[in-house]
């Protein structure tokens, strides 16, 4: 199959080994992978912050460039979640009815990662090898926009030398939430400080996610404590092979 | 939408383009607090018995609610039976509450109509007033916070008793109530005893903290005070358009003492708690109690229509207060804020405000549905940082029992707030480089170089210090996805 990536900005400029793991693992399992070099950013910071209008051209460009494409995929929950719920509405509202059409038919062909896997490809063993205790945290985007449910954590049982813990609690917000952590960062971080407890109380040394910048959070609040728990994105745990070692 | 269409509302405001929707007044009521989400915040943040009392009460809601849904297979049926008729309701308003009108009065009510919160409380002193009583009752009712009618009477030389044990709490603590359902769930009984020993009237002295003898020691004081004042004043959760019957639910009977002792009952009611027919109830009385309390049906269902000859109050008033309604019903992405049954559901759910608590949100509505209504009630600039004050992590939008879509309302109010100049340039200013990949490129390589002349993760530029101040950043990759990409 043939798969554009949709690397998400954050991806591509500060976690460009959640991407590369895309490729590699798509490209493992047989499939083709191609980078519209003509993407940016979804629009999904200025959507949520209140700059809606600002976000126009960026949903613009962003239908532009994923329309020729079949399949489209992301690493990331949270900007699925945006193209998928907020694209349309954003279009609508400016009054670009064809826009929102269009961004409307993008959506309904991109997926999130675990979504990409289980659902469109069909797969759950992945191939991979990860010798490590895991514990997840569900992104709120993907747990309660996308719905993914437990396809991550399908996609996490079936990796070899894996040892998955649960994360209690694992369905509260880690307090990122985009501009949130910035403009409410005391709340923001007693919000952290709870994930980082829970995290810790699972004795897992890496903590995993579908989105960049929850890890980004959690991972920056784990290192900033000297913690020594690690955040990796979970397509980097199943792009990891014994052979890769 | 016009205004005019509201039978007997006083002085329709016929707005040509440009005239803004009317918002509830300043100056009165408590819908403004008297600084941002982020600075209240940040005190009750530090407070650690409130961070322990409001852990503990919303943890303690969340499992009773979710076990006593979690009974019911049509759950998810029901809420869209909710969402359903609270959706009809708002589409015909104007026609139900003059249907309500009607019914009320033919059955020996008298209804009044408040097109604000100054209106309402002059309503209210007035029919006080004029039954020469210098104390009312009060059952616990959020349009009467909203309004400030206390702090009204008091100012018209009457004694407002609030009756409602957690109610009673807040009024002898001289406190603000921080949450819907629960106002003084930031108080624990250790706490309440210390109250209860400074501020009730001919307290015993050697009150414990026991539960069991905190309420008796309210119940002792409230049932005098029963007996002895002839007019209440209560809000509603329902009145039925077609019937002209207002209903009252709760949990410990006092409301229905204050419904049915005095002589006089004076009902102030938001003109969105209108449903149009005595079945709708049915589906409401199942949501409310199992989103609110986590309880199977609501202790105490109180309802009345009009004058009973003989038995109950014999002058029974209704108040159909505005107070900013009208402005959140004509607009079609934010009037889904009317269909809140005042469940408190969304703010037992929300990350922020098991945090925060209620009193960092300034408003008598806290948590996800108050920072969605206050600033639509009061105008969004009134109250700015509330939109802001959520993650939208999306847990509010799950278990509102009408399936409000709270996060997708933030976001949409968001746009309404009034912008940091330094924040609309950088956001117009990243939205141009995004839009042009060779630009964005060269940025993104700037702030790879920028990172790597710096420190490692501290010490970011305000407003970025916010996150800094808890939070490394991660170091800089050694190379874009792109530009891995293009040497691949």
């Amino acid at each position: 199959m043939r798969i554009a990536l949709f690397v998400t900005c954050l991806a591509d400029t500060m976690f460009p080994a959640a991407a590369q793991a895309t490729v590699r693992l798509l490209e493992r399992l047989g499939h083709e992978v191609v980078f519209p070099a003509e993407q940016t950013c979804c629009g999904q910071m200025h959507i949520n912050t209140g700059y809606q209008k600002d976000a126009v051209p960026l949903v613009r460009r962003h239908v532009r460039t994923f329309a020729g494409y079949d399949v489209v995929v992301a690493p990331s929950g949270s900007c699925v979640g945006s193209v998928r719920h907020q694209h349309a509405m954003v279009a609508a509202a400016a009054g670009d009815e064809g826009l929102a059409a269009r961004a409307g038919d993008v959506a309904a062909r991109t997926y999130e990662l675990s979504e990409l896997l289980v659902d469109v490809l069909g797969v759950e063993d992945v191939g991979a090898y990860y010798p490590h205790r895991v514990t997840y945290h569900p992104t709120c985007h993907s747990l309660r926009v996308l719905r993914v449910g437990d396809k991550p954590v399908r996609l996490l049982r079936r990796v070899r030398g894996l040892d998955l813990v649960e994360l209690p609690a694992a369905d509260q917000c880690c307090g990122f939430g985009g501009t949130f952590a910035v403009k409410n960062a005391d709340t923001s971080t007693a919000m952290l400080t709870d994930k980082m407890r829970h995290v810790l109380a699972t004795g897992a040394d890496v903590c995993t996610a579908g989105d960049a910048s929850c890890l980004m959070h959690i991972g920056g609040g784990l290192s900033r404590l000297h913690t020594g728990v690690r955040t990796v994105h979970l397509a980097e745990i199943l792009a990891a092979t014994e052979a890769a070692r | 939408m016009t205004r005019r269409t509201f039978l007997g509302m006083p002085g329709p405001r016929d707005g040509g383009p440009g005239e803004h929707p009317v918002t509830a007044p300043r100056g009165v009521g408590h819908l403004r607090g008297d600084e941002s989400f982020p600075a209240a915040a940040r005190k009750a943040l530090a407070d650690p018995q409130l961070r322990r009392n409001l852990a503990h009460a919303t943890t303690t809601i969340r499992g009773k609610s979710a076990r006593v849904i979690a009974e019911l297979p049509d759950w998810q049926q029901l809420r869209d039976a909710g969402s359903a008729l609270k959706a009809d309701t708002m589409a015909r308003l104007p026609e139900l509450l003059e249907e309500l009108e009607a019914a009320v009065t033919a059955a020996g009510g008298v209804v009044h109509w408040a097109t604000d919160a100054n209106q309402a409380n002059r309503i209210v002193a007035d029919l006080v007033r004029a039954t020469g009583a210098d104390r009312v009752i009060k059952v616990k009712s959020m349009a009467t916070q909203e309004i400030g009618l206390n702090e009204a009477l008091q100012e018209a030389g009457v004694t407002p008793v609030e009756t409602d044990l957690a109610e009673l709490i807040v009024q002898l603590g001289d406190d603000r109530p921080s949450h819907i359902l629960v106002p003084a769930i930031h108080r624990n009984r250790a706490e309440i005893r210390e109250i209860f020993l400074r501020a009730m009237p001919g307290v015993d002295p050697g009150l414990t903290d026991e539960p069991a003898v905190l309420a008796a020691a309210a119940r002792r004081y409230l049932r005098e005070t029963f007996l002895r004042t002839p007019v209440a004043v209560s809000g509603a959760n329902f009145a039925i358009a077609e019937t002209g019957t207002l209903a009252v639910v709760e949990s410990e009977g006092n409301g229905r003492m204050c419904l049915t002792l005095p002589d006089t009952l004076i009902t102030v009611m938001g003109i969105e708690k209108v449903v149009p027919t005595w079945q709708d109830l049915e589906v409401f009385l199942q949501l409310l109690p199992r989103s609110s309390t986590g309880e199977r049906m609501n202790p105490y269902t109180s309802m009345w229509t009009g004058v009973t000859p003989g038995d109950g109050p014999q002058n029974v008033h209704l108040v159909l207060l505005d107070n900013g309604r009208s402005a959140v019903l004509a607009d079609p992405a934010g009037r889904q804020a009317l269909h809140c049954i005042r469940c408190s559901a969304c703010l037992n759910v929300c990350p922020v405000y098991e945090r925060t608590g209620g009193h960092a949100y300034g408003s008598v509505y806290p948590g996800p549905i108050g920072a969605v209504l206050s600033p639509q009630l009061t105008g969004v600039p009134d109250n700015a940082s509330l939109p802001y004050a959520s993650s939208l992590c999306g847990a509010c939008y799950d278990a509102c029992p009408v399936r409000i879509d709270i996060p997708s309302m933030l976001v949409h109010l968001r746009n309404q707030a009034p912008h940091p100049r330094t924040e609309s340039a950088a956001m117009a200013a990243a939205a141009y480089t995004m839009d042009r990949p060779r630009l964005y490129a060269a940025a993104q390589r700037a702030a790879r170089l920028t990172r790597l002349a710096g420190r490692r993760g501290r010490g970011l530029p305000p407003p970025l210090t916010g996150w800094t101040a808890s939070r490394d950043l991660p170091d800089p990759p050694p190379e874009t996805f792109r530009d891995w990409w293009a040497r691949r």
